[in-house]
C-alpha cells in the first residue's frame, strides 16, 4: 500500500475518533440540560469569548488568527469595541500599551489609526520614557471599523446573546450556556465582561439596572462564577455628561490642536498615509462657584451618601472626589472633546460625576463657556461585579479552573487600553493552552502589559487599576518608541506576526546598532562649520575634537540636528534615527536601568519550590505567612511584590530556601 | 521538624579554662538528659527555664567531664528554640569528647553560623543585626566591639532610614507629578531635590569615608616601620610588643624580610610591618630593599620612620624620606638617651616631602616616649577622640561598597540636575541610591545578601 494512503487512513481514523469524542460531549451537555431548558442548540468551538469590548475583541481576534474556531458573545452587535467613556485612545502610559498590543499583532493601534480625528504626542518636554501618544477617536467609526474586522476574520463568529453560565467539569472548563439555554462547548473560555456583570447606573437618587449607554446588563453570570468558587467584588467607575456642541461658547476656552506631524500608533501604518485635517479639543476650568455648588450638595452625592458601595478609581476621580480631595485647589481642568465627526455630542473630560441631574446642570453652568450648556446625556456612576485577579496566573488563566481565562475590567482594571492589553494576552494564552504550548508571560522589565498583569494578579488592587508610568520600574527601557523592538519577537513566536514584519524589525535593529557604532567613531573637529552649527542651537563652542556620540549627549543637541556636520551619514528612516538618538543621548541612564533589570531578574529567576510550607517558617511575620500561603508566588521576585510581604520576610525566605537545598 | 544542632561555641584555638557546648532545637533538653547525670538526681526536662545545674556527662557508663548545665526554654533564647549550654571544665580535648557524646545522643553538628541563622529564621533578629553578630565575633579590640554593638542596636539603620525617607519622598512626588501634571507641579522641583540630595551626599559620604576608620578600628592600623639598619627598629618593636602579649604571625608568602605583628597599643590595634631596612652594602640588595620598603609604604595606614638621632642623616635616610609622600608619618628620633646630632634643619628636609609629619623623640632602649607615640597615633587616626560614642564606623566591605554605590548614585542625581535632565531621569538614580541603602539595613533585598552574610560565620555561632 502506498504510504500516503496509509497516512490518509490513519488520519481518517483520528478524525473519526475526535468527532466521536466531540459528539459525546455535545450529547452529554445537551442531554443534561434538556430537562431544564428544552433547548436543542448545542455547538462546538475551540474558544468562547464572553464580551466584545476592547479586551474581548483582541482576545477573539488573537484566537481566530491563531487558527482556532472562536465564537465571541456580545449583548449587542452595535456595541462591539464601544467607547462608553472618554473619546480617545492612548495617553500617558496607555499609549505605550496600545503600541505593545500592536507589536504583539493586535488590532487596537490599526483601528485608531483608521478612525482618529486628532492626534498628539504628550509630555514632549520630558524624557522619551514618558512621551505618550493620544488620539481622539470618532467613537462610532472606531466601533464600526472594529466590527468590520471582527466580522471578516476567518474562524471568528460574533454572536449576540447573553452568556449566563460557565460549564466546569472537575476543575476544567467545558463551555458556556446562554440565557436561552443554548450550550456552547469549548476547550477554552475567556471572560471579558467589562462593566456588564450586574451593572447598575447611578446619578443622584436615580439608580437602575443597566449597562453603559442603556445597554442590557448581564445579571446571571456572576452567580455561576460564584457557584464555581470564584471570588467576586464590586467596583465603581463613572463618566461625565455629554453636551450639545451648539450650546457651548468656545470663545471662552483655549483651543487644543493636534500635532503638526501625526505619528501613527501601529508600526504597520505608514505615517504619510494618515496626515489629515484634525478636529480641535478645548480647555476650560472649574472655579470656586463650581466647587461651592458641589460642596453645598455633597450630601446628595451617592458617593458620599453611601448609595454607591463599589470602590472607585483614585486616579480617575469624579469632580466631587477632586473637590473634596484637593480642597486647596481653586480650579480643575475641563477638556471639551468631540465624540465624533457626525455628532454634536461633546465629552466634558475631567467632570465625571454621579450628582443629581439638577446639580449637574448647575455645576456645569458655572464653567466658562458652558453657561448655556444643554446636556444630551447625564453624567453617571456605574457599579459592576468583577473578580479578584489574584485568582489568576500570570497567563490570565484561573488558578483553579483549567482553560478558563479572564481579561479586562472583570479583572479590576480600568481603561480601554488596559483591557486590550490583557485581551490579547488572554487570547494568545488560551490558544497556547489548547495547543499545549507554554503560555506567553511578559515580565515587568520588558513591557507595560507585563507590569499591568503582574500588578493585577500579585497585588490585591482594591480599586479599579489604571496604568501609570510610575507603575513601571524600568520605564526608560519600556518606551512607546521601541515597543516593536521589545515585543514583535513574541508576536512572531506565537504566530500573530508574519515573517515579513519580523524581518523588518530585525533589519531595523541591525541598522540601529550599526549606526550607533559608526557615530561613536566619528570624530568632530573644531571647524568653523561645526562651531557655527552647535552655537546656533545654544551649545558652547568646542575647544578640542570630540566624537559625534559625545556631542549628541549635550542636552541642547541631537543626532538629527547634527546631520550637516556628519558627512558620512547613511540614509536612515525617521524611526531608526530616533532610536540612535535616544540610545546615544541617554546611554548612561539606559545602562544603569539595564543593571537594575539584571538585579530584578536575579530575584525573578529564584523559583520557590511548590512544596514549600510557609507555616513552618517562623521568621516570617504572621501577615506575610498568610499572604504567601494564599498567593503561592512563583518566584522570590513575585513574592517580594505581594503587599504585606516585607523585605525582611523575603530575606528570611531566601535563607530558608537556600538552607533547604 | 528542625533537627537539634550542637557545636562547641567557644573558640577552640584560644581555648580557655571553660569551653561551652551549645545545643539548640526541639530535642535539646531531651538529648542533654540522655547524657547528663545531675548531682541532685533531677531530670533537666523537669527543671525551670533559665536555671543552672551541676553534674556529670556520662558516655556509655564512663565519666567524660564534670559540668554545669544551663537550661533555657523557648522562646526566650538566642535561637528562639530550646537551648542547653554545657560548661565543660576539662580542656579542649574533653570538650570535644562531650560534643561527640551529645552527637551520639541524637544531635547533629551545627553548620557555621547555624545558631544565628536559626535566630534569624525564627524572627529573633533582622539581617543587619545578624551581620553585626559576625562583626562582634570578629572584633579584634574593644573599640571595634563597641562599634559592632552600636550597629547591633540599630544606630546605622536609623541614619540610613532617615536618608531613605528623604529620597523616597522625592521619588514619589516626581512619580506622582508625572502621572498627574494637572495637580502636581514639577516647576523648580529639581532645585529642591538638589538641596536635599546635597545633605544626603554629605551623610553618605561621611559614613562611607568612615569605612576607612572603621576598617582601622576593626582590623588595626597597618603600620610600616622604616629606617636604615641599626636605628633601633627591633628594640622599638620589642618595646611596643611588651605592652601586651603580642600575637606574632609570620605571614606566609612574604619574604623573611618582612615580619608582621599585631599589637594592641592602648586599645588600638597596630599591624606592625617591620621591613628589614635599607642597606647600603650592595647595589642589588639595596634595590630589593627599597622595592620592598616602597611596596609596604604604599599600603600603609601609618609609617613610623625611625631615625637614629645620634647619627647624621645620610643618603639612605633621604631615600626613605622620598617614600613617605602623602602618608601619615611619625618620625621617631630614637636614641634620645645619646647625644642628638639631627637638627631642625634636617627635619625641614623631611617637610619638603611630607608637610604633616610629627616628630617624636624617644628611647626605645629605655622605653621612654612610648606614651607620647601612643597619643600621637590616637590623635592622628581618631582626632584624639577615642570614645566613639556618637560615631558609627562601617568596616564591613559589603556595607562599604553599598555606601559607595549609593554615594555615586546620589552624585549622578546631582549631575543629572546640572545637565538639566528632566525629572523622570532623576528618579532612576534616586531609586538606585534608595535601593542600595535599603540593602544595607535589610529593607531592600538582593538575591545573595543573606547567604553572603551567613557564610562568614564560624562554627558554633
Amino acid at each position: 500500500m502506498p504510504i500516503y494512503v496509509e497516512a490518509l487512513q490513519i488520519s481518517f481514523a483520528v478524525i473519526i475518533r475526535i468527532n466521536v469524542v466531540k459528539l459525546y460531549w455535545q450529547f452529554w451537555y445537551c442531554a443534561s440540560e434538556w430537562g431544564m431548558f428544552m433547548s436543542n442548540i448545542c455547538e462546538n468551538y475551540d474558544v468562547v469569548v464572553v464580551g466584545a469590548g476592547h479586551a474581548g475583541c483582541e482576545a477573539a481576534l488573537a484566537c481566530a488568527r491563531l487558527g482556532l474556531s472562536t465564537i465571541c458573545f456580545t449583548v449587542s452587535c452595535e456595541s462591539i469595541a464601544m467607547m462608553p467613556c472618554n473619546p480617545n485612545i492612548g495617553g500617558s502610559s496607555k499609549g505605550h500599551i496600545v503600541r505593545e498590543v500592536d507589536a504583539l499583532g493586535g488590532e487596537m493601534g490599526k483601528n485608531i489609526d483608521a478612525t482618529f480625528i486628532q492626534s498628539k504626542m504628550l509630555n514632549q518636554s520630558k524624557g522619551p520614557a514618558v512621551h505618550s501618544l493620544r488620539a481622539q477617536a470618532d467613537k462610532a467609526a472606531y466601533s464600526q471599523k472594529m466590527r468590520m474586522v471582527m466580522e471578516n476574520t476567518d474562524n471568528l463568529l460574533v454572536r449576540q446573546a447573553e452568556v449566563s453560565e460557565i460549564i466546569v467539569d472537575n476543575k476544567v472548563i467545558k463551555g458556556v450556556k446562554t440565557v436561552s439555554g443554548a450550550v456552547y462547548a469549548a476547550k477554552a473560555v475567556i471572560l471579558c465582561t467589562g462593566v456588564y456583570l450586574k451593572a447598575r447606573c447611578i446619578y443622584g437618587d436615580v439608580s437602575y439596572e443597566t449597562g453603559p449607554n442603556g445597554l442590557l446588563p448581564a445579571n446571571h453570570l456572576t452567580k455561576s462564577l460564584v457557584d464555581n468558587g470564584i471570588e467576586v467584588r464590586r467596583f465603581k467607575t463613572g463618566t461625565p455628561a455629554r453636551v450639545d456642541k451648539r450650546s457651548i461658547d468656545f470663545s471662552k476656552m483655549t483651543e487644543q490642536f493636534g500635532d503638526e506631524r501625526i505619528v501613527p500608533f501601529s508600526f504597520t501604518t505608514d505615517p504619510d498615509s494618515i496626515q489629515k485635517e484634525q478636529v480641535s479639543c478645548w480647555l476650560t476650568y472649574t472655579n470656586e462657584d463650581t466647587h461651592k455648588i458641589i460642596m453645598d450638595n455633597i450630601d446628595r452625592s451617592p458617593l458620599f451618601s453611601g448609595t454607591i458601595h463599589g470602590t472607585g478609581p483614585r486616579y480617575c476621580p469624579s469632580i466631587e472626589d477632586k473637590v473634596v480631595r484637593f480642597a486647596d485647589k481653586d480650579r480643575h481642568q475641563v477638556f471639551i472633546e468631540p465624540e465624533g465627526l457626525y455628532t454634536n455630542e461633546m465629552y466634558l473630560g475631567g467632570m465625571s460625576s454621579s450628582m443629581p441631574e439638577d446639580v449637574q446642570y448647575a455645576m456645569y453652568k458655572t464653567v466658562p463657556g458652558l453657561e448655556h450648556v444643554k446636556i444630551v446625556r447625564n453624567a453617571y456612576a456605574i457599579e459592576y461585579d468583577c473578580i479578584s485577579a489574584i485568582q489568576l496566573k500570570l497567563s490570565l488563566e484561573f488558578k483553579n479552573i483549567k482553560g478558563l481565562f479572564a481579561a479586562g475590567q472583570i479583572n479590576g482594571s480600568s481603561g480601554y487600553e488596559e483591557a486590550a492589553g490583557q485581551g490579547i494576552i488572554a487570547g494568545i494564552n488560551a490558544a497556547m493552552y489548547i495547543k499545549n504550548k507554554s503560555p506567553l508571560i511578559l515580565d515587568r522589565s520588558e513591557s507595560y502589559i507585563g507590569v499591568l498583569i503582574d500588578d493585577l494578579v500579585t497585588k490585591e488592587t482594591l480599586e479599579p487599576y489604571r496604568m501609570m508610568t510610575s507603575r513601571a520600574e524600568y520605564r526608560l527601557l519600556l518606551r512607546q518608541d521601541n515597543a516593536d523592538l521589545r515585543l514583535t519577537k513574541y508576536g512572531y513566536q506565537v504566530g500573530l506576526i508574519n515573517e515579513e514584519r519580523m524581518n523588518h524589525v530585525r533589519e531595523k535593529e541591525c541598522l540601529i546598532q550599526e549606526e550607533i557604532e559608526r557615530v561613536k567613531n566619528v570624530n568632530i573637529g573644531t571647524k568653523d562649520s561645526v562651531q557655527e552649527l552647535i552655537t546656533s542651537y545654544g551649545s558652547s563652542e568646542l575647544t578640542t575634537g570630540i566624537t559625534l556620540a559625545e556631542l549628541i549627549k549635550r542636552p541642547e543637541l541631537s543626532y538629527q540636528c547634527l546631520e550637516s556636520i556628519d558627512t558620512q551619514r547613511p540614509q536612515l528612516s525617521e524611526e531608526v534615527a530616533e532610536q540612535v538618538n535616544i540610545h546615544l543621548k541617554y546611554e548612561g541612564y539606559i545602562d544603569r536601568q539595564l543593571r537594575q533589570v539584571e538585579r530584578f531578574k536575579k530575584l525573578e529567576n529564584k523559583i520557590i519550590p511548590d512544596s514549600i510550607d510557609y507555616n513552618k517558617i517562623n521568621g516570617l511575620r504572621k501577615e506575610a505567612m498568610q499572604k504567601l500561603d494564599k498567593f503561592r508566588p512563583h518566584s522570590i521576585g513575585q513574592a517580594s511584590r505581594i503587599s504585606g510581604v516585607s523585605p525582611a520576610d523575603i530575606s528570611v525566605l531566601l535563607v530558608y530556601i537556600a538552607a533547604r537545598r | 521538624m528542625e533537627q537539634t544542632i550542637a557545636a562547641i561555641s567557644t573558640s577552640i584555638v584560644s581555648s580557655g579554662a571553660i569551653n561551652i557546648v551549645r545545643l539548640s532545637g526541639n530535642d535539646a533538653i531531651e538529648i542533654a538528659d540522655k547524657v547528663f547525670v545531675s548531682k541532685k538526681g533531677i531530670k533537666l526536662s523537669e527543671v525551670n527555664s533559665h536555671t543552672v545545674h551541676y553534674g556529670n556527662i556520662i558516655n556509655k557508663g564512663n565519666l567524660v567531664d564534670e559540668v554545669l548545665v544551663i537550661v533555657m526554654k523557648a522562646p526566650n533564647t538566642y535561637t528562639k528554640e530550646d537551648v542547653v549550654e554545657i560548661d565543660c571544665h576539662g580542656g579542649i580535648l574533653v570538650t570535644k569528647k562531650v560534643l561527640e557524646t551529645i552527637l551520639d545522643a541524637g544531635a547533629v553538628l551545627a553548620e557555621p553560623g547555624e545558631f544565628t541563622k536559626r535566630a534569624f529564621l525564627n524572627g529573633r533578629m533582622d539581617l543587619s543585626q545578624a551581620e553585626a553578630v559576625i562583626d562582634v565575633i570578629h572584633s579584634k579590640n574593644e573599640y571595634a566591639l563597641k562599634s559592632s554593638i552600636r550597629l547591633l542596636s540599630g544606630k546605622l539603620s536609623e541614619k540610613i532610614k532617615n536618608i531613605r525617607t528623604i529620597l523616597l519622598n522625592h521619588i514619589s512626588y516626581i512619580e506622582a507629578a508625572l502621572d498627574d501634571p494637572e495637580h502636581m507641579s514639577l516647576d523648580n522641583y529639581a532645585d529642591k531635590v538638589n538641596k536635599d540630595v546635597d545633605n544626603c551626599v554629605d551623610i553618605v559620604e561621611n559614613l562611607w569615608k568612615s569605612a576607612d576608620n572603621g576598617s582601622i578600628v576593626h582590623n588595626g592600623i597597618r603600620t610600616v616601620i622604616l629606617g636604615k639598619t641599626n636605628t633601633g627598629k627591633s628594640s622599638l618593636l620589642n618595646a611596643l610588643a611588651k605592652e601586651e602579649k603580642a600575637i606574632v604571625t609570620d605571614i606566609e608568602g612574604t619574604t623573611r624580610d618582612t615580619l608582621e605583628e599585631q599589637i594592641n597599643l592602648g586599645g588600638i590595634t597596630l599591624c606592625l610591618v617591620d621591613t628589614a631596612g635599607i642597606r647600603d652594602t650592595d647595589d642589588y640588595v639595596e634595590s630589593i630593599g627599597v622595592k620592598k620598603a616602597k611596596e609596604n609604604a604604599e599600603n600603609a595606614d601609618l609609617i613610623i620612620f625611625v631615625v637614629d638621632s645620634s647619627r647624621e642623616l645620610d643618603e639612605n635616610d633621604e631615600q626613605i624620606i622620598s617614600l613617605i609622600k602623602d602618608k601619615k608619618v611619625i618620625v621617631l628620633l630614637n636614641k634620645n638617651d645619646l647625644d642628638s646630632v639631627v637638627t631642625e634643619k634636617d627635619l625641614q628636609k623631611i617637610k619638603e616631602y611630607n608637610k604633616e609629619f610629627i616628630a617624636i623623640s624617644i628611647s626605645a632602649k629605655n622605653e621612654t616616649g612610648l606614651d607620647t607615640l601612643e597619643n600621637a597615633i590616637k590623635e592622628m587616626f581618631f582626632l584624639g577622640n577615642i570614645s566613639f560614642d556618637d560615631e558609627i564606623y562601617i568596616y564591613n566591605t559589603r556595607q562599604k561598597n553599598l555606601l559607595k554605590e549609593a554615594y555615586e548614585s546620589l552624585k549622578l542625581v546631582k549631575s543629572g540636575i546640572a545637565d538639566g535632565m528632566s525629572e523622570d531621569f532623576l528618579t532612576i538614580d534616586l531609586m538606585n541610591a534608595y535601593e542600595k541603602l535599603g540593602v544595607i539595613i535589610g529593607e531592600a533585598v538582593e538575591d545573595d545578601v543573606a547567604n553572603q552574610i551567613f557564610s562568614k560565620f564560624c562554627m558554633g555561632k
